[in-house]
């Protein structure tokens, strides 16, 4: 039989962002509500992005914090 | 058609114009040179993307044709191949986004994005976005070949990460479209393939290498593993570009357009390595080695470009 696959809406990635699908709107830690226009956002975890709440890959340049670890 | 440069791409460039009509082109000359190879190539391939107005449509298909490409594309192919040294290297599946990300480490080529932020003229950002248009103007297409080669989960987040690229149903927010509303935005032309002609060697290798694995379903593993590679060295560099672009002046719909390419890559390279490369390997184990070859001829590529590009402009690496 076919299989059924896990497939979650909202993924960490493991010392990166939040992904999650299928969203229309996000408020971020200022209470700004931000429209979205994609299928997938990634969300920044490591508070050092240039674009909160948005990912900019920022994380792969600062050094990991210990409990980031996995 | 572009402008040939030796005797085999002139050949390749008459048996276009009269694939249909004609057989008196005869067999096909050696190349004289790596461009005239590279350009002939890539004039081949193109009848594949969107072709050429003074080339004939029935030439994709022409068996005289195929035969040149067929042998070009078997050196293409086995030169990348010696130039990656893993091939013999035991990844299980599981580790294949891990690999990625390390090849991706260790890759220690020059950076254009470092220098475009920190000290690049205006000539030299124009020369570097004249070389980027030959791919950029077809951002995505290649890899769109390959969705109907992949299996169900890889095939799913493919075109997932590919919606994005085509603007999310959003022609004005098409990745190519933008790239040529930056040509227009920084005074350069944006038609399609319009600075062919002047595309280094290594613009045109990097081109081929992409339209050959795209189009051979033996070679999905490479494609899928190219993409990801190429994501995962996108959204930085896009930023340093971003503000080179400021700096220079060049605001606009340049800078939006590897603004855009900041917050997409972001997502894209974790889709691509996890659930498009991570999801094939599991499902077909061959193609973790494939996939390593890929990513690392996207960024070989890259840098040899780089290089290129920084000895034309003096420019110590």
């Amino acid at each position: 039989m076919s299989e059924d696959y896990e497939h979650p809406d909202v993924v960490i990635e493991p010392g990166g962002p939040m992904l999650v699908r299928g969203a229309t709107s996000i408020r971020d830690a200022d209470g700004e509500v931000h429209a979205v226009d994609r299928p997938v956002v990634a969300l920044c975890r490591c508070e050092k992005s240039s674009r909160l709440p948005w990912c900019d890959a920022t994380h792969k340049v600062i050094p990991r914090q210990p409990s980031d670890r996995s | 058609m572009p402008k040939p440069r030796g005797a085999l791409s002139e050949w390749v460039v008459h048996a276009l114009a009269d694939a249909a009509t004609s057989d008196s082109a005869g067999t096909a000359p050696e190349a004289d040179s790596a461009g005239d190879e590279a350009i002939a190539l890539w004039t081949i391939h193109e009848l594949s993307y969107r072709g050429f107005e003074d080339a004939s449509d029935d030439a994709e298909w022409d068996p005289r044709v195929l035969v040149v490409r067929h042998g070009l594309e078997t050196a293409l192919e086995a030169r990348l191949r010696a130039r990656w040294d893993g091939a013999d290297a035991d990844v299980p599946a599981a580790d294949v986004p891990a690999a990625l990300q390390a090849l991706v480490s260790a890759a220690d080529g020059p950076s254009l994005a470092d220098h475009v932020r920190r000290h690049a003229d205006v000539d030299q950002v124009l020369e570097l976005l004249r070389q980027r248009s030959v791919y950029q103007l077809k951002e995505a297409d290649p890899s769109t070949w390959v969705v109907p080669r992949l299996p169900v989960r890889a095939k799913a987040a493919l075109v997932e990460l590919q919606y994005d690229e085509y603007g999310d149903g959003n022609p004005n927010r098409l990745h190519a479209h933008l790239f040529a509303r930056g040509l227009e935005a920084v005074g350069l032309r944006s038609e399609y393939g319009a600075y062919v002609d002047d595309a280094l060697p290594e613009t045109l290798e990097m081109n081929n290498a992409v339209s050959l694995f795209g189009l051979h379903r033996r070679l999905r593993g490479a494609a899928v593993g190219h993409l990801a590679a190429f994501e995962m060295t996108s959204s930085l560099p896009s930023r340093k570009l971003v503000q080179g672009l400021e700096r220079l002046g060049l605001e606009g719909a340049m800078v939006a357009y590897y603004d855009e390419h900041v917050e997409a890559d972001a997502i894209h390279e974790i889709v691509a390595a996890r659930d498009i490369c991570g999801t094939l390997a599991e499902d077909e184990p061959d193609q973790a080695a494939e996939i390593l070859f890929g990513a690392f001829t996207c960024l070989d590529l890259e840098a040899r470009f780089a290089r290129a590009m920084l000895d034309t402009w003096a420019v110590d690496a």
